[in-house]
């Protein structure tokens, strides 16, 4: 197998934190991994190491074959990097942001600008290009910020939580932006607090939590292995919640989840609306109110309580 | 090295890392434009370079002037190459807080995952901003002229005077750059900034003859770098004799450069 990203591992420690503990990963060339996990779990501490920005304690990790650790400066010719906070600078037009890094990359002044406009085009800001980066949304800020990483077409690309804090519909556009690139063969290593995201863009998925992978296999494995849709539900009186429970697990396909204080359950099914039909009428026939309910996809948090047994803990800072 | 690999679809090439030095100065240079660029496209960051200083010489002038020299004119002519001197070091103070600025965003994350020096960040920074301190500096004089100001110094005394303030400036910046890295809250670095400028620039030579003040003052004044470059900044646009000052002016711009720059290079590769 063609591996573009090896870690062996990697521990990072601050003081009595462990931040990471011992990661192991493989990406094969072409595919895009994605690394599943709450705030603080390690995911940016991994994308740092491996884009030479921080020192591991222990461990050893290469891209495209050459050690991050012995050949930094090789390995940064190798890598585009976007990282959770979009490095465009505000006070530059988007195409002199671009056209800096060209420089950087010793493009020369012809080549860098070609590419800028050629990289604003593909980024759908051609019209926003010669506007200080300032007045951009959002979205065009993480999309120049992509295309900034792209200015050398790195075979490599690592994306630190490319659509945290983006709205819905500028989301789908950077997912589509994404998607496109992997075709054209780039290497993605890519972070995300999304179980949809890394489900819509990765092909594999590694879970990781306090600077640990607990789960790793494709999204089908994954998903397969936390069940499918969430029954929900909210009863009226909390003193009836466990007899609720009772009655509706029958339907799961595994163990339900109650919360007193919320009043509430959640259980995996399989028969999605079907399950919530039958689970209404169960409890009605014993005169037992309900609030709320419905189904939905799973969440990281149902990732977590069924790997775990216990949901993201994502105080602990990055 | 690299070309034993296999080609990838990088359109950079696998140009190898030329000799050190000059890529790491061409990437200064490179991103010393990214910093010019920035103040042309937002002149309201040269405010404190021009502006600020412009009020500042009108106020002395005209409120203390008279009372300090005699008569506002004279006072000017005091005056005008202290507050030169003050400008540019006030503007080297800037230096630290934009740099703060820089590392709260990912700019330097980015910079720091191309393949290029990790100081060339640091250097493009303070390139630019030898810009600035230039701008600050012709500013100032052209205003003093307006204002009436004359001088009988030599165009390439004037041109020293200039070489004496921005090396005085590259050198302060190198400490505010330091500052910044420990620090690190821009806010916070502006203040302390200020904090040690004012005392600096004010209990110094810059806006009044030294005389009237108490004793210890005066030993403090006589040590302070600021005075001495002031004073050879002022012989040198009075045309008078500025050797020995220029001398000690220049000399303690190179022992602050030699403690700071390394100083500041390490807390940045550290907090980078």
């Amino acid at each position: 197998m063609d591996v573009a990203i090896e870690v062996a591992g990697l521990v990072k420690r601050y003081g009595d934190l462990t931040a990471l503990d011992g990661v192991d990963l493989q990406v094969p060339r072409g595919t895009v991994l994605g690394l599943l996990g709450p705030n603080g779990a390690g995911k940016t501490t991994i994308v740092r190491i491996l884009t030479t920005l921080l020192q591991p304690d222990a461990g050893r990790a290469t891209i495209d074959g050459v050690d991050v650790l012995v050949r930094p400066r090789e390995v940064r010719r190798r890598l585009g990097l976007s990282g959770q906070y979009a490095a465009v600078d505000e006070y530059l037009t988007g195409f002199e942001n671009l056209d800096m890094i060209g420089r950087l990359y010793h493009l020369g002044r012809r080549r860098s600008r070609e590419r800028a406009r050629e990289l604003l085009a593909q980024f759908s800001l051609s019209d926003a290009g010669d506007r200080p980066a300032r007045t951009y949304s959002g979205g065009m800020r993480r999309r120049l910020d992509l295309a900034g990483a792209l200015v050398a077409a790195p075979p490599v690309l690592f994306l630190d939580e490319p659509t945290t804090g983006l709205d819905p519909r500028s989301r789908t556009e950077m997912w589509g932006v994404i998607q496109q690139l992997v075709a054209g063969g780039t290497t993605l290593l890519l972070t995300t607090q999304y179980l949809e995201e890394a489900d819509v863009l990765a092909d594999d998925i590694v879970v990781i939590d306090h600077g640990r992978a607990i789960a790793r296999g494709t999204a089908d494995q994954l998903k397969a292995q936390i069940g499918g849709e969430r029954l929900e539900l909210t009863v009226s009186d909390a003193g009836r919640l466990d007899e609720a429970r009772r009655l509706v697990t029958p339907l799961g396909v595994a163990p339900a989840v109650t919360d007193e204080h919320r009043r509430s359950l959640t259980m995996p099914v399989a028969g999605g609306v079907k399950a919530l039909r039958q689970a209404l009428d169960l409890l009605e026939a014993e005169g037992l109110d309900v609030d709320d309910a419905g189904v939905r996809r799973p969440t990281l948090d149902d990732v977590f309580l069924t790997l775990t047994g216990s949901t993201t803990s994502g105080e602990d800072g990055a | 090295m690299t070309a034993t690999l296999e080609p990838t679809t990088s359109v950079v090439g696998t140009a190898p890392s030329r000799r050190r030095v000059p890529s790491t100065l061409r990437h200064g240079l490179s991103l010393a434009r990214r910093g010019i660029v920035k103040t042309i496209h937002s002149p309201e960051a040269l405010i404190d370079v021009t502006l600020q200083p412009v009020i500042f010489l009108l106020l002395f002038v005209y409120v203390f002037g008279g009372a300090i020299a005699g008569n506002s004119s004279a006072y000017l002519h005091f005056a005008l190459p202290g507050v030169l001197l003050q400008t540019v070091v006030f503007a080297s103070a800037g230096t630290g807080v934009g740099l703060a600025e820089d590392l709260k965003t990912g700019i330097f994350d980015r910079f720091r995952s191309l393949p290029i020096s990790r100081a060339a960040p640091l250097l493009g920074a303070i390139g630019a901003d030898l810009v600035r301190y230039l701008t600050a500096g012709v500013i100032m004089l052209v205003f003093g002229f307006a204002l009436g100001y004359r001088t009988v110094a030599s165009p390439l005394a004037v041109l020293a005077a200039f070489g004496l303030v921005l090396a005085f400036a590259f050198a302060l910046c190198w400490v505010f750059t330091a500052l910044a890295m420990v620090v690190r809250e821009p806010r916070s670095v502006q203040g302390l900034s200020a904090t040690i400028m004012l005392p600096l620039t004010f209990a110094s030579s810059v806006f009044v003859p030294t005389a009237t003040m108490p004793g210890w003052l005066q030993g403090f004044v006589a040590i302070n770098p600021v005075s001495r470059s002031a004073d050879a900044v002022r012989a040198l646009l009075d045309g008078a004799p500025a050797g020995g000052a220029a001398a000690i002016s220049l000399l303690t711009s190179a022992v602050v450069v030699v403690i700071f720059a390394p100083l500041a290079v390490a807390l940045y590769r550290r907090r980078t």
